[in-house]
């Protein structure tokens, strides 16, 4: 829909005006505590740009919030929410973890193919319980994630106190084998001369995070599946007198979801940690419901709204230790942004566009 | 801008200032030209119709009256005042009510609640309410508005929540009143009924203005009445001197054959028999009791009867969107499958066509662009299929292109969105679509609900060709007139069972009515 003003306005400048009104807000809320917002705002920019050791991380954290805003937008087509990526991504953790630890890994393109196919399928399948309780049973599909995403936890966590924990007294598996070790960019770029944050965790999942938002694009957009999909989230009863099965769509949606949620532990767990921890996910699923909002639930949105969020997660940890300002005012800022971007955008978007109507009356 | 006396229009010098008066109103949506230089008065206490095709402007401009949109140009005059209405406050403040087609009431609240909600005069309710009970008393009396204040909203028949519509406006002190198309939603009884109480308030002086597509009604109740088109307004006339024709001729710009121009029918096998159906709703309570009918090649067959006799569930459970409890469909020679595993994309391999009874939620995905639309239900169609499970896109677009043309679908844009279509557009959407497919049965619900008189002809039309090429069609529809005009045999619907067939030649609407009443004509029981 149109709204008389131009795509340019509705995609960039609305976004970039919220964002703004939020570092305003957030600065305030810096000052409140006594310090300098100018500092932090650069500080928080240099801090996920630097490129010695700013942007590796950023990546990082963004490879994690495409896939999981990516896993929010593919639901929210069929007009579900998915509010189950945090749990989704930890249980596919689980899935990397155990195939990782079967086998002696020849080789790490291996590795990551089998990885790529445990996270999926795990992270599917724990979705596919959600979905089929809402087809079968009419459970409400956010109720129940909600509810997954607390079992995950629990299931984890007696996982690492239990079968699989490592010989010690740490509640984490034993390491993978050196073999199943995924490239990182540095040893990516390494191979085109360019030398990058060596100390980095951001790694070749990076791209597979980049092909999943142009698979997405193609599946919304281009796919038969995708026109059912979008037919289904605009109308059910329309769906049903074309020959659309609501509960088919509803299945395979939420396993593509969940897939996708999944994936990201092929970053945390197989790329970064290379062993399962406590709290790998660490609230990238709920980000995830952010970025897809901020992204419009477009795959090139959300990769753009990803990378704000990796670099806003890579440019708190920054104030934390240059400022001393407590995490937990770094969430209040991040917060912040979601509430700008997300739920107060009609704050931004109503004035411009009356802005716009009005200069376009003048213009006739 | 600036705007001189209209020489068409009554002067305002006159002793009791008019109404309203409408000034050089302009308004435009993107490309779209809903209300061009519109000049329009309404005298004091009079009734005033609006007629026009949908999408010729008449509700934008009672939104721009009502303040739900600003125009873009023009001025607005209140019993003589300069008034800008830029929001439903200033309107209701101007004492300009609204009675819209979608009433907007809180079903879960009692009528009382309803009326008061938004014009309760203190922080507590309790005065406010008997404030209200007592007025409503008073204007029940007066204008046969009779309503239990008490019942719930969502529990009264639709009748009466316009009548509450209604009492809202006036609780408001509402002197103007504007009534979006209001019998669409009633039945005639009813409507009779809205008439009587229109009559009323005219009498104690207040203005209506009625916006239909109805001529009937105009001629019944209306002292004068306006004629839009595309946007303009072409005339403004007393209704005593013109006739439904002239009017008709004034919505269309020319003259429209009200009956439709057909052949006899050539009447080939049967292509599909229905036996012995019984569908059951989800409360167990059977809709359709035991139905055997059949359909032949190159026939009409309507199915006239009130809405909610089973029509929608047979319409339904034939286009393979509901599941049949027992009974039996024969198509060509073969059993069609009844049961929830059925679906339209099937039926549609079988060649039966299914044009809804609601385009808008059925039958149309309104934020879809028309190249989308015309794709729905056949997209996994080989000539819409691309290897691995992409769409031909180029092929639905120019498919579309096609369509459009042949259809004179107006804005041939395919990039446009469903629910920037008028009604008659969007039905002719739908219709290309599924007829183009050459079905061997087409099911048709409610061809022309909601669509202008120009579009309800090229429809009609449509059907006729498609019959003459030796088609079967199922015509549902709740308009006696187009069953009339169109069917080659007819079929009564009532409480779920077929009360009777007739021959349109050998019938009329009498004995259609009372077969939809339920009742017998050779009996009388």
């Amino acid at each position: 829909m149109n709204n008389g003003i131009p795509k340019w306005v509705d995609v960039v400048l609305i976004p970039l005006l919220s964002l703004i009104l939020a570092f305003m807000v957030s600065g305030l809320v810096v000052l409140s505590i006594g310090k300098d917002p100018i500092q932090a705002i650069k500080l928080m920019v240099y801090g996920a740009f630097r490129l010695n050791d700013g942007i590796g991380p950023t990546l990082y954290y963004t490879t994690s919030f495409i896939f999981t805003g990516l896993a929010v937008a593919v639901a929210f087509h069929a007009k579900l929410f998915n509010i189950g990526g945090e749990g989704q991504a930890a249980i596919a953790g689980v899935g990397v973890t155990l195939i990782m630890l079967a086998f002696d890994w020849p080789h790490w393109t291996i590795a990551l193919f089998v990885g790529v196919i445990a996270a999926a399928a795990f992270g599917a399948a724990w979705a596919a319980i959600p979905a089929y309780l809402q087809v079968k049973r009419g459970s409400h599909i956010v109720i129940t994630t909600i509810m997954f995403n607390l079992i995950a936890g629990s299931v984890i966590a007696y996982l690492l106190v239990g079968p699989l924990q490592a010989s010690g007294s740490l509640p984490e598996s034993s390491r993978f084998p050196s073999a199943a070790s995924l490239p990182t960019l540095h040893d990516i770029l390494a191979v085109v001369g360019i030398n990058f944050d060596r100390f980095s965790d951001a790694n070749i999942t990076f791209f597979i995070a980049l092909l999943a938002a142009f698979f997405v694009w193609l599946l919304i957009w281009k796919s038969r599946l995708g026109y059912e999909i979008r037919v289904f989230g605009n109308s059910d009863k329309a769906a049903v007198y074309a020959g659309i099965s609501p509960v088919k769509i509803t299945m395979i949606v939420m396993l593509i979801s969940g897939a996708l949620a999944g994936l990201m532990a092929v970053n945390t767990v197989q790329g970064q940690a290379e062993r399962l921890v406590l709290g790998a996910v660490e609230g990238a699923g709920f980000i995830g419901i952010a970025v897809a909002l901020m992204g419009r639930n477009h795959p090139v949105g959300i990769v753009l709204a990803a990378f704000l969020f990796g670099a806003l997660t890579q440019g708190g940890v920054e104030l934390q230790f240059e400022m001393q300002i407590p995490s937990q005012m770094v969430i209040v800022i991040q917060a912040l942004i979601i509430m700008f971007t997300g739920s107060l955008e009609n704050l931004v978007r109503m004035p411009v566009e009356r802005l716009f109507s009005r200069f376009k009356k003048g213009a006739v | 801008m600036t705007l001189t006396e209209n020489p068409g229009q009554p002067n305002a010098a006159a002793p009791t200032p008019p109404a309203i008066e409408l000034m050089g109103i302009s308004k435009a949506f993107g490309p779209v030209q809903a209300n061009k230089d519109i000049t329009m008065t309404v005298a004091k206490g009079a009734i005033h119709g609006i007629v026009g095709e949908n999408g010729a402007g008449k509700s934008t401009l009672m939104s721009i009256l009502y303040g739900f949109y600003k125009a873009d140009s023009g001025h607005v005059k209140i019993n003589g005042i300069d008034t800008e209405i830029t929001d439903s406050h200033a309107a209701i403040a101007a004492g300009i009510g609204m009675v819209h087609q979608h009433f907007m009431l809180v079903d879960t609240f009692t009528v009382l609640e309803n009326v008061i909600l938004g014009a309760e005069d203190g922080p507590m309710l309790k005065p406010s309410l008997a404030k209200a009970r007592q007025e409503l008393k008073r204007l029940a009396e007066e204008y046969e508005l009779d309503v239990d204040p008490d019942a719930i909203v969502g529990e009264i028949s639709v009748g009466f929540q316009q009548r509450v519509e209604i009492l809202k406006a006036l609780y408001r002190q509402a002197e103007i009143l504007i009534l979006d198309e209001p019998t669409g939603v009633l039945t005639p009884a009813e409507a009779d009924h809205l008439f009587r109480i229109l009559k009323n308030l005219k009498e104690q002086g207040k203005t209506i203005v009625l916006i239909t597509h109805k001529l009937r009604e105009i001629m019944d109740v209306t002292d004068t009445v306006s004629v839009m088109r595309r946007g303009e307004m072409t005339a403004t006339i007393e209704t005593a001197t013109t006739s439904p024709s002239k009017l008709a001729e004034a919505m269309v710009g020319r003259s429209v054959i009200m009956e439709v121009e057909k052949s006899p029918a050539t009447v080939g096998e049967t292509v599909m028999e229905i036996k012995n159906l019984v569908v059951k709703d989800g409360q167990g309570v059977e809709r359709l009791k035991n139905i055997s009918f059949s359909l032949k090649r190159g026939e009409v067959l309507g199915i006239a009867g009130v809405a909610g006799n089973g029509q929608t569930e047979l319409l339904e459970v034939l286009g393979g969107i509901r599941p049949a409890t027992s009974g039996e469909v024969i198509m060509k020679g073969e059993s069609i499958d009844l049961t929830t595993k059925a679906d339209a994309q099937e039926r549609r391999h079988r060649g039966i066509g299914h044009v809804p009874e609601d385009r808008h939620a059925r039958g149309l995905v309104m934020p879809f662009q028309t190249w989308e639309n015309t794709a729905f239900g056949y997209h996994n169609e080989p000539e819409f299929s691309k290897k691995f499970g992409m769409a031909n896109q180029k092929a639905m677009f120019e498919d579309a292109q096609g369509k459009m043309e042949r259809f004179d679908i107006r804005p041939p844009l395919p990039k446009l969105v469903a629910s920037s279509f008028s009604g008659g557009n969007q039905q002719k959407i739908v219709l290309a679509r599924e007829i183009e497919r050459n079905p061997d049965v087409l099911l048709i619900g409610q061809p022309t609900r909601g669509v202008d008189i120009g579009a309800i002809e090229f429809i009609h039309q449509q059907i006729v060709k498609l019959r003459d090429a030796g088609k079967a069609i199922l015509l549902i529809s709740v308009e006696l007139d187009e069953i009339q005009a169109l069917s080659d045999r007819i079929l009564v619907m009532f409480d779920g069972i077929i009360q009777g067939e007739r021959l349109p030649e050998n019938t009329d609407k009498n004995e259609l009515g009372l077969l939809m009443a339920g009742v017998d004509p050779e009996t009388d029981t």
